[in-house]
């Protein structure tokens, strides 16, 4: 048997204190595809950004074809045979589809935009793609954009692709295409690496399963030889216990009913889909999934900050004890009601606080319409802010320091105390503990756990399923905008949520 | 011929002379633009241009005797790009490597580039001890030479033929900048480094350099706009402020041509003719004169309502245009 396609062996790479990956070793053959299984923040994309040139692992050894080499930087990559399809599609909007695969290359002879759309023609027909060279990025369809990453890949000549989740913007039906074009490409003799966590599409289309959690490696296992349950046990592991307080929710009356709300984005792709829950008062209610599953939007929606299409939540008013609609309302009636979101970003900075201004500043912008005078009233906020900092041990030089100053922990403290200081009663928390350390983590735990006490409904998006488990009253799971499944927090077990993040109801099952 | 005719035909070729600068002008801001960096600096890159070939001409013609018309001309030429060059790496290395703001980078450059013009048409002679007003008799009278027989011709020469060798190395200069931003390989990568660096950095394009040579050149040709002007409309002497806000006008047609140098052929010569028109209507008052010399800026606005109103991606400036380029920021 010949040396396969791609072979990494030991791979370990180190971003300062955290180790993304440890120890990895994966091998592809020639005709060969093979699935990367892992949560959020299991490593997948620091792996297949070192085999791109992206990354340069810090131990162990990469092979092509039986060779050892090493692989400096994406031109690097591109040399042997590699080409990665990223997530976030590069591609230059006003260009067409030929333009932009040619953008960059430096071929002999004269420049023909003719030619190199005759010669993208040749590799659609080959692989069965379904696009025209001379339509502009703009006027694509996200999976048509996809086409042109791929084809561009497949135009320098690549031998082993990576595709970093390429179904997830992809509607079913696309993805069966797409899917279609890589079995050709695997009878064509390419090797593929394709990263996923949607269970059915692994077992779908690869030819092995390697599995990675929280960096580390799991196992590789023959696709024909396994099944979702297996799956998901190595991708999420064996519960955790973290100890966190849980007290039982007590006078929990309905707080915030939403029914069947839709919410289709510009780009035409349908985020949220007939959500419906209640959040109760003095209860903690747990969202779970993968990222980019419609949390955002679903919280967005709520706060009055997205347009939806259809369905209604409705506003249990515990001073009149009257429902209100709050699709009827401004962001910021929303607010006056109580409604508080506290929305911690991928840049952490991007909304919510501002980067340049001091903490104070950042207080004063949730209260700078109150006071009768002109001038701006500096003494609440002032306090406020000293409050957070001692409150939650934000470290800062003081509370005339720049936000953007401050560690994306601190920045975080400061953004939750904020809310919570308003004294709300329905506070939304998303992702508030990423990227804290153990004790920063604890400290916005109990601070959620006191809201609730206070008979705040607290809504809480997280990454982590133990902490979602031992936190959480009621665990909510979003996959793909559609709400699979509530359950109780207490009795939650871990595969068990797995299985519903993963649990597309697509049209092609 | 009836006295309106000859009129219009001198209307006409007026328009022409005052839109050569603007030619140079906007076909220097366009490739620049389409870097994605919006260089206001383009008034003040004009000026010295202007006042740099000056210079040189100036100081060939006080140390020759007898000055030669084609020396006279290739040193001031030099001077001339090589003014306009430093004020547009200037300009460079404060946006793209030190990533300043370009509008602020721009207006300064505009603001010293007039004061340095207006200092040096002011004292240059001083310098030398000289009296009276710059006025560079063999230097100009070399720009100016037409092409003898068929500038006679009437009409036709004085329309199409009665121009120096700059005035047709404009509108080279717009054709060649249209070939290749929309024909060759290098311009397909400088599109792309103005719509999307990030996506031009990924595909191998080095971003840096395309954003620095774009920015020089198109400095440089903008700069010939400033040396057209003083070395053949003004026939080789400097008035302050005599150059007008001619740079702005350049900097407008850019917009009005959709940022396509083909465009801002015939956009400079409508902007030349808007410029001057109220010089050939007889019996205008002042105030009159005003607002006409205004159109060329009302016309800016209402393309720019109207572009925005079609909303069409073709028609729209550079994705990035204004924004620094920062590799990390992925």
């Amino acid at each position: 048997m010949s040396a396969p396609a791609i072979e990494l062996k030991n791979i370990t790479k180190t971003f300062g204190q955290i180790v993304a990956n440890k120890n990895i070793s994966l091998s592809v053959d020639a005709g060969e595809i093979v699935a990367l299984l892992g949560e959020n923040g299991s490593g997948k994309t620091t792996l297949m950004n070192m085999i791109s040139g992206i990354y340069f692992p810090d131990e162990g050894q990469i092979f092509i074809n039986g060779k050892e080499v090493v692989i400096k930087s994406p031109k690097d990559a591109f040399k042997y045979g590699i080409g990665m399809i990223h997530q976030h599609f590069k591609l230059v909007e006003l260009f067409s589809a030929a333009e932009n695969i040619v953008l960059g290359l430096k071929e002999k002879g004269k420049y023909d935009i003719k030619q190199v759309s005759a010669r993208v023609r040749e590799i659609t027909e080959k692989y069965g793609f379904d696009i025209d060279p001379d339509k502009k990025i703009y006027e694509m369809s996200v999976s048509e954009k996809q086409t042109v990453e791929i084809i561009k890949v497949l135009y320098r000549g690549a031998n082993i692709l990576i595709l970093d989740e390429p179904t997830a913007v992809l509607t079913p039906h696309e993805t069966e295409k797409l899917f279609a074009v890589l079995r050709k490409m695997k009878e064509d003799g390419k090797s593929i690496i394709i990263i996923t966590h949607k269970l059915h599409e692994v077992l779908s289309i690869s030819d092995n399963v390697v599995v990675l959690r929280k960096g580390e490696y799991i196992g590789t296992v023959e696709t024909s030889q396994t099944d979702e349950a297996q799956l998901t046990e190595m991708m999420v592991g064996k519960k955790i216990d973290l100890n966190i307080e849980r007290s039982t929710p007590e006078n929990s009356t309905d707080r915030l009913v939403v029914k069947g709300i839709d919410f289709t984005n510009h780009d035409g792709v349908k985020v949220l889909d007939d959500i419906s829950f209640t959040a109760r008062s003095g209860e903690i209610l747990g969202i779970a999934g993968i990222a980019g599953s419609g949390q955002k939007e679903l919280l967005e929606a709520i706060a009055g900050l997205q347009k939806l299409d259809g369905g209604e939540i409705v506003y249990m008013n515990p001073s009149t004890g009257n429902a209100e609609d709050l699709r009827n309302k401004t962001p910021i009636q929303i607010r006056d009601l109580g409604v508080r979101l506290s929305f911690v970003p991928e840049d952490r900075l991007g909304m919510g606080l501002v980067g340049n201004m001091d903490i104070i500043d950042n207080m004063m912008l949730r209260s700078y319409k109150k006071g009768n005078s002109v001038f701006l009233e500096r003494k609440a906020p002032k306090a406020l802010a000293d409050k957070v900092i001692e409150d939650l041990e934000v470290v800062t030089p003081g509370p005339t320091t720049p936000v953007r100053r401050l560690s994306g922990g601190n920045v975080q403290k400061v953004l939750v105390g904020r809310e919570i200081a308003a004294a709300p009663t329905v506070l939304m928390a998303a992702y508030p503990v990423r990227g804290l350390d153990i004790n920063s983590s604890y400290a916005i735990y109990n601070l959620l756990n006191e809201q609730k006490k206070n008979g705040v409904a607290v809504i809480f998006v997280g990454e982590d399923l133990d902490v979602l488990i031992e936190l959480c009253d009621r665990i909510l799971v979003l996959c793909a905008g559609r709400v699979t499944g509530i359950i109780d927090g207490p009795t939650a077990k871990k595969n068990e949520i797995g299985l519903l993040m993963t649990k597309h109801t697509g049209g092609n099952e | 011929m009836p006295i309106i005719v000859t009129k219009i035909i001198a209307f006409l070729a007026a328009s022409v002379v005052q839109g050569i600068p603007l030619i140079y002008g906007s076909t220097g801001e366009i490739i620049t633009e389409k870097s994605g960096h919006l260089n206001l600096g383009i008034p003040g890159i004009m000026y010295m241009g202007g006042i740099s070939g000056i210079i040189g001409g100036y100081l060939y013609e006080h140390y020759t005797e007898n000055p030669i018309g084609i020396i006279a001309v290739l040193i001031s030429l030099f001077a001339s790009l090589f003014g306009s060059a430093i004020m547009a790496l200037i300009y460079s290395f404060l946006t793209v490597t030190l990533r300043a703001n370009q509008n602020v980078t721009g207006l300064a450059l505009t603001i010293f580039g007039v004061g340095v013009g207006n200092f040096f048409g002011g004292s240059l002679l001083k310098f030398f001890g000289e009296t009276g007003s710059i006025y560079l008799a063999a230097t100009s009278a070399a720009y100016r030479t037409t092409i003898p027989f068929l500038s006679k011709i009437p009409v036709v020469g004085t329309l199409l033929f009665s121009y120096g060798f700059l005035a047709y190395l404009a509108i080279i200069i717009a054709l060649l900048a249209s070939w290749f931003l929309n024909k060759t390989r290098y311009g397909l990568a400088l599109r792309a480094v103005g719509e999307s660096p990030a996506t031009a950095d990924a595909a191998g394009v080095n971003v840096t350099a395309y954003k620095y040579l774009a920015t020089l050149i198109g400095g440089m040709i903008a700069g010939l706009g400033g040396l057209y002007f003083v070395m053949d409309s003004t026939g080789g002497g400097w008035t302050n402020g005599g150059f007008g806000d001619k740079g702005w006008l350049a900097i407008a047609i850019v917009i009005f041509a959709l940022w396509k140098p083909k465009n801002s052929i015939l956009c400079s010569l409508i902007f030349g003719g808007l410029y001057i028109l109220c010089v050939y209507i007889p019996g205008l008052s002042a105030p009159m004169k005003e607002i006409i010399k205004m159109m060329p800026y009302l016309v800016t606005v209402a393309v720019l309502i109207f572009i925005s109103i079609r909303n069409k991606r073709e028609n729209m400036p550079p994705a990035s245009l204004g924004t620094s380029y920062f590799r990390e920021e992925r």
